[in-house]
């Protein structure tokens, strides 16, 4: 790699390394793939830290995302206004609490934060169902949708106050087995190559 | 609330900014050594006055450096744990009377500077939230300096103790400084970072000249101990939930100070080998990252059964992993059998038609190379390395006097002690993997709900699975929970389980008997000659029917029962277990009787051999008696049946056909069917696709037991036939990758997707009954059969174990021999094994009493829980008189406290803001000097407990704006859980 590149400043780099989880060669990876996704908008020199944003429409089409049902929510969670569209710097902090390096606790945050979509720092019965009706698309019938919901606060809400706090969400959460699993997005430029083979039928 | 936390946010920030002033001093101190030069002539000066001061001093030192509490320096330094430092210590204690008298006007200097520095520090605060605790601290530890410089411990006590708290409590205003910046655009704040910086530094290079007397020792401890954290701050930078813009510029700000003042502190090469040690870290986990990488990737097939399990759910990719580990055993099986008998023999034997069983006889050597009579493993392949009979009973072979007999036997054996070993060893390791996640079924949906979705997902086709596995697992769960609540009809469901099992076993009666009736017809056809292909393979060819039809029939029957599929498939598997069982058993059985005849065939055989032989040595001993006799012709000496190789050769027979029968299905059933489905279906007059035959579902019971069910003939067979290891192992090989492409390419996902068990125990147990269940019939063999005489390595011996009291009585001195009898003497053996069933014993009841253990605990948490949740609600209740009670209180401290006010702003402050109460607390305050003073203000911990999370709910949540960036993740869970409540009564 070297020093060849230009984008970034060398002090540049050392302050996303030291903010994220990634190294300087996969810093660059993720910008060039911010890139790909605009090349017109996206200036090859980031020295000067240009205001650039790219729309969520573009954010949620990238193949890691795009098949999330919760992509939307987390594009507004990570970008700086809440509306979905990122800066370069939303961006790294996205992949970066995204990586598998990231601690449980960091991960059991931003969780929290998806699946808040009213931002009123508890998990309330709507935010749950509404969570229940993107995870099924909507194949639940209202009944089992509520009977999930109840039981959902019933098991994880420790202090009986009808929601779930951060406190809450974290207790429960981490006992997940696959909770390290969980919220990991492998960021890589083989990723789009090595789509999975078609199935010849269904 | 917020009156009382005014006062605190002014001292916070006094305190802060005359920190800032020790801060700049401290370069100053240390760049200038000449003046320290100047100060140390001082000392003698001071040196009554100094005594006092130096205890306290060294009291702070160790604050900042260990916090380690509890030496008492009562007006005198008792212990000194690093004499060098005691040196420069003593130069330093002439600096403290200095400083005394210097403060006032730099106090004043201070003031006029504090206006401007003010705004600064508040912009300061929101960054440092993590610093700031100790700056204050140290602000109020200079305070208390100057009033009480006598109370050197108690003083010190109280600051660790404040230490402690202000490190947990993100103070008021640090918060309200944080709204203020979320208002503040990230360029902007990012050029007034750099113009504070600039700023600042202009600050302390005037404060330079205006603060000539150096920075004191407890000065330089809190510098470091700043330092410390702030590159802590750096390390741990990437875990904070904050905006990348406010991280960045967080980092910087820390950068900064532990650039500036690193080199000050003279730790200049130690923050280089802090890089280097960060380095070698972050390399560290990149290497162990990719070495697991290299590791799966190692792993055989893994993307293979990754790629089967996204499309059909951890069930089907549980066969496939089975599939690997046989794979594993088999190869290992194989390793041994060709490594140590086959090669050997093939290199360094006798070689073919040597030897009368070592060649065709005559009668069959026009055919032996016919494709049919091969197909059969007759012919050439019946007298080759492949089979028992081949092998010769020469004690030694080849230049290596390679003991082949005693090493066939010992490997016959040995085959059975591995696979014995690796099952049983897996099953405990998955025992324990299957114990170790604790409690499970608390939070059922909520996993479901928050973890089921895979974020790894990036292909349509597999994300469409994974919406649908999770709205069927949600589905499950609902049934699960609804059926557990009620229970409708159980005497039908009763009455219908019952009916399904007579069904199943008057199916596996019937089957058995089938079985039987063939294999007796067939020994009859065996004995007649022209017999066609079908009475040749009748056996085979019945059993494989019954192998494809039962199961479909037992899925059929087993729909009355209505069981849990996972249930239903442990079932379905126990069942055709049984069919198979009974299959293989009768099978053996038909075998036995045709071993004991051939037997019966031997002893005339024998006979005959032996006077041909002699007759032939006779006759050409005859004719002339100088030369000796042409060897009779092997091929033309008269041999017995040798029941081993029969043995050996139905084996092989009956894998093969499985084989075909298993591909030829898959073809034919998954295959051919879904090529049907898809092609037809343009030209038909219903929906093949979701109508009647439709895709085949991969049936994972079937395949699970026609695998273990295999492994059991290989275990049986490979005695009598050592290739047969190797068929299997090219089987395997070709039907994890056939399988793979046939699941993916003509297989649908099942209806209801349902997780494997953890462990695949059961499997596992399948296989160590049936591996059991063939050990049976070998060790029979080999213990009660006397082997045939003229085939085998074991021919001439009486018993096929006589080698090893062979091996043991020419190759062992005397006294190996002698042990080896004492040792198989039966009293010796029998105390052995009830010795053995003993400990198993114990060790049974050991495991019990574990296990009521456990469910103890687990029962105990369960209940601490619910109590827990008592708790809470009953908090919740009493909670408001607690607010009453607060409410009468807080009046009292506001009249009280002014007088005070001025000098315990922030010793109050410190303890007004700590959210948490902590456990010595109360001690504290009462021995604190101040407690008399404050005794009344100072209420009881609880009012604590109860006022901060007030403050929180009252400023925290506002519906409809989007909540706060940037807000850190600490303060919220670390409350602890008592936290939500309170809004609630606050309101």
């Amino acid at each position: 790699m070297g020093n060849k590149q230009t984008i970034f400043t060398q002090e540049q780099l050392d302050a996303y390394q030291d903010c994220t989880f990634f190294t300087r060669k996969e810093i660059l990876r993720l910008f060039y793939r911010y890139r790909d996704l605009a090349p017109q908008l996206v200036p090859l020199d980031y020295s000067a830290s240009p205001a650039v944003t790219l729309p969520y429409e573009l954010i949620g089409s990238m193949p890691e995302l795009k098949d999330n049902p919760f992509r939307q929510r987390i594009a507004e969670v990570f970008s700086e206004h809440g509306d979905g569209n990122m800066t370069l710097d939303d961006f790294l902090d996205m992949f970066s609490v995204l990586s598998e390096m990231a601690p449980r606790d960091l991960k059991a945050y931003y969780a929290f934060k998806i699946y808040d979509y009213n931002n009123d720092d508890y998990i309330c019965k709507s935010d749950l169902e509404k969570t229940v009706n993107k995870l099924t698309r909507n194949e639940l019938t209202p009944e089992e949708v509520s009977l999930v919901c109840e039981k959902v606060i019933y098991e994880a809400d420790v202090d009986n106050d009808g929601k779930l706090s951060l406190a809450d969400f974290q207790h429960m959460i981490v006992r997940a087995p696959d909770f390290l699993r969980y919220l990991v997005s492998l960021i890589t430029t083989t990723e789009q190559e090595k789509t999975l083979p078609q199935r010849t039928n269904i | 609330m917020l009156q009382t936390s005014n006062p605190d946010f002014t001292g916070a920030e006094e305190g802060y900014s005359s920190c800032g002033q020790c801060l700049s001093t401290t370069t100053v101190h240390h760049t200038d050594t000449k003046e320290k030069e100047q100060n140390t002539d001082k000392l003698t000066l001071v040196q009554d006055g100094s005594k006092h001061v130096l205890s306290l001093r060294h009291g702070v030192d160790e604050d900042g450096n260990e916090l380690a509490a509890g030496i008492e320096f009562d007006g005198e330094v008792e212990t000194d744990t690093e004499s060098e430092e005691d040196e420069v210590k003593d130069k330093k204690t002439n600096k403290q009377p200095l400083r005394e008298t210097g403060r006032a006007s730099r106090l004043q200097s201070k003031k006029q500077e504090k206006d401007k520095e003010e705004k600064e520090d508040k912009e300061e605060d929101e960054s440092k939230e993590e610093d700031n605790g100790s700056q204050q601290n140290r602000a109020s530890r200079r305070k208390n300096y100057q009033r009480r410089n006598g109370d050197g411990k108690k003083a010190r006590e109280e600051r660790s103790q404040k230490k402690g708290r202000g490190k947990t409590a993100p103070n008021k205003d640090q918060k309200e400084s944080e709204n203020k910046e979320k208002k503040t655009t990230k360029r902007g704040k990012e050029g007034e970072n750099k113009q504070k910086k600039d700023r600042k530094n202009s600050i302390s290079s005037s404060s330079n000249s205006s603060d000539e007397e150096s920075l004191s020792e407890e000065e330089l401890a809190m510098l470091k101990e700043q330092v410390e954290q702030k590159k802590k701050l750096i390390s741990t930078m990437r875990n904070k939930p904050w905006r990348m813009v406010k991280k960045l510029s967080v980092l910087r700000e820390a950068q900064d100070f532990v650039e500036k003042f690193e080199g000050a502190l003279g730790k200049g090469k130690g923050k280089k080998l802090y890089a280097y040690k960060m380095m070698m870290a972050k390399k560290w986990v990149k290497f162990k990252r990719d070495f697991e990488n290299f590791k799966t990737q190692c792993i055989p097939w893994e993307m293979k059964i990754k790629e089967v399990e996204s499309h059909f759910g951890s069930s089907v990719a549980s066969y496939f992993i089975f599939l690997r580990w046989m794979y594993g055993v088999n190869l290992v099986l194989f390793g041994l059998i060709f490594g140590l008998v086959i090669i050997p023999e093939v290199l360094m034997g006798m070689p073919y038609g040597s030897l009368p069983r070592k060649t065709v006889p005559r009668a069959e050597q026009a055919t032996a190379m016919d494709f049919s009579v091969l197909w059969d493993f007759e012919g050439y392949i019946k007298y080759s390395a492949l089979f028992y009979g081949y092998y010769n009973n020469q004690r030694t072979i080849g230049w290596l006097k390679y003991r082949l007999p005693m090493a066939y036997f010992m490997v016959g054996i040995s085959v059975f002690g591995y696979s014995l070993m690796v099952v049983i060893r897996s099953m405990a390791r998955n025992a324990n993997e299957s114990t170790t996640d604790g409690d499970d079924d608390n939070f059922i949906f909520s996993w479901k709900m928050f973890t089921s979705w895979d974020y790894l997902i990036g292909n349509p086709e597999t994300a469409d699975n994974k919406f649908a596995s999770i709205t069927t697992s949600f589905k499950e769960s609902i049934v699960d929970e609804q059926e557990s609540n009620k229970d409708e009809n159980i005497h039908l469901r009763r009455f219908l389980r019952v009916l399904a099992n007579v069904l199943i076993i008057c199916c596996l009666c019937g089957s058995g008997y089938l079985i039987y009736f063939v294999v007796k017809r067939s020994q009859t056809f065996s004995k007649m000659q022209n017999v066609g292909w079908y009475e040749r393979n009748e056996v085979e060819i019945v059993m494989s029917l019954l192998g494809m039809f039962c199961p479909p029939l037992f899925e059929t029957i087993a729909a009355l029962e209505n069981y849990h599929p996972r249930i239903g498939l442990k079932w379905q598997l126990g069942r055709i277990f049984a069919l198979f069982l009974g299959n293989l058993y009768t099978f053996l059985l038909a075998l036995m009787d045709d071993v004991n005849e051939k037997l019966a065939e031997e002893d005339v055989v024998k006979n005959i051999t032996h006077w041909t032989l002699l007759g032939h040595h006779n006759s050409s001993a005859g004719n002339d008696s100088t030369v000796t006799p042409p060897p009779l012709d092997p091929a033309d000496v008269p041999r017995g049946p040798c029941w081993e190789t029969t043995v050996g050769i139905e084996f092989v027979r009956l894998t093969v056909s499985d084989i075909l029968v298993t591909y030829i299905t898959i073809l034919v059933g998954d295959f051919i069917r879904a090529c049907f489905v898809r092609f037809v279906n343009y030209c038909w007059c219903w929906d093949l696709e979701a109508g009647f035959p439709s895709y085949a579902e991969f049936d994972i019971s079937g395949n699970v037991l026609g695998l273990v069910f295999n492994q059991g003939m290989i275990w049986m067979g490979s005695f009598y036939a050592p290739g047969l290891v190797g068929i299997n192992v090219l089987r395997l090989l070709t039907s994890m990758y056939f399988q793979c492409w046939a699941v993916m390419s003509s297989n649908v996902p099942h209806a209801r997707v349902f997780k494997a068990s953890k462990s695949n125990n059961f499997y596992m147990g399948l296989v160590l009954l049936i591996l059991f269940l063939s050990l049976l019939p070998v060790a029979y063999t080999i213990m009660s059969l006397p082997p045939s005489f003229d085939c085998g390595p074991f021919s001439g011996k009486k018993r096929m174990y006589d080698v090893i009291q062979e091996t043991i009585e020419l190759d062992f001195p005397l006294f190996v021999a002698k042990i080896f009898s004492y040792v198989a003497n039966p009293g010796l053996i029998i105390p052995a094994i009830l010795l053995m069933v003993l400990t198993i014993y114990y060790l049974n009841a050991v495991s019990k009493a574990y296990q009521r253990a456990n469910a103890e605990l687990k029962k105990k948490m369960q209940m601490q829980r619910e109590e827990e949740k008592n708790k809470r609600n009953n908090k919740a209740s009493t909670n408001p008189m607690l607010q009453d009670l607060e409410d009468l209180l807080t009046p009292s401290t506001k009249t009280e406290s002014p007088p005070k006010q001025a000098e315990d702003k922030k010793t109050e402050s410190q303890n007004g803001t700590s959210p948490v109460g902590k456990p010595g607390r109360g001690e504290f305050l009462a021995g604190s000097p101040m407690a008399g003073g404050r005794g009344a203000a100072f209420t009881p911990p609880s009012q604590v407990f109860v006022t901060q999370p007030r403050t929180l709910g009252a400023r925290a949540p506002h519906p409809g704006q989007p909540r706060p960036w940037g807000h850190p993740l600490g303060p919220v869970p670390g409350r602890g859980r008592g936290q939500p409540c309170y809004p609630r009564a606050a309101r």
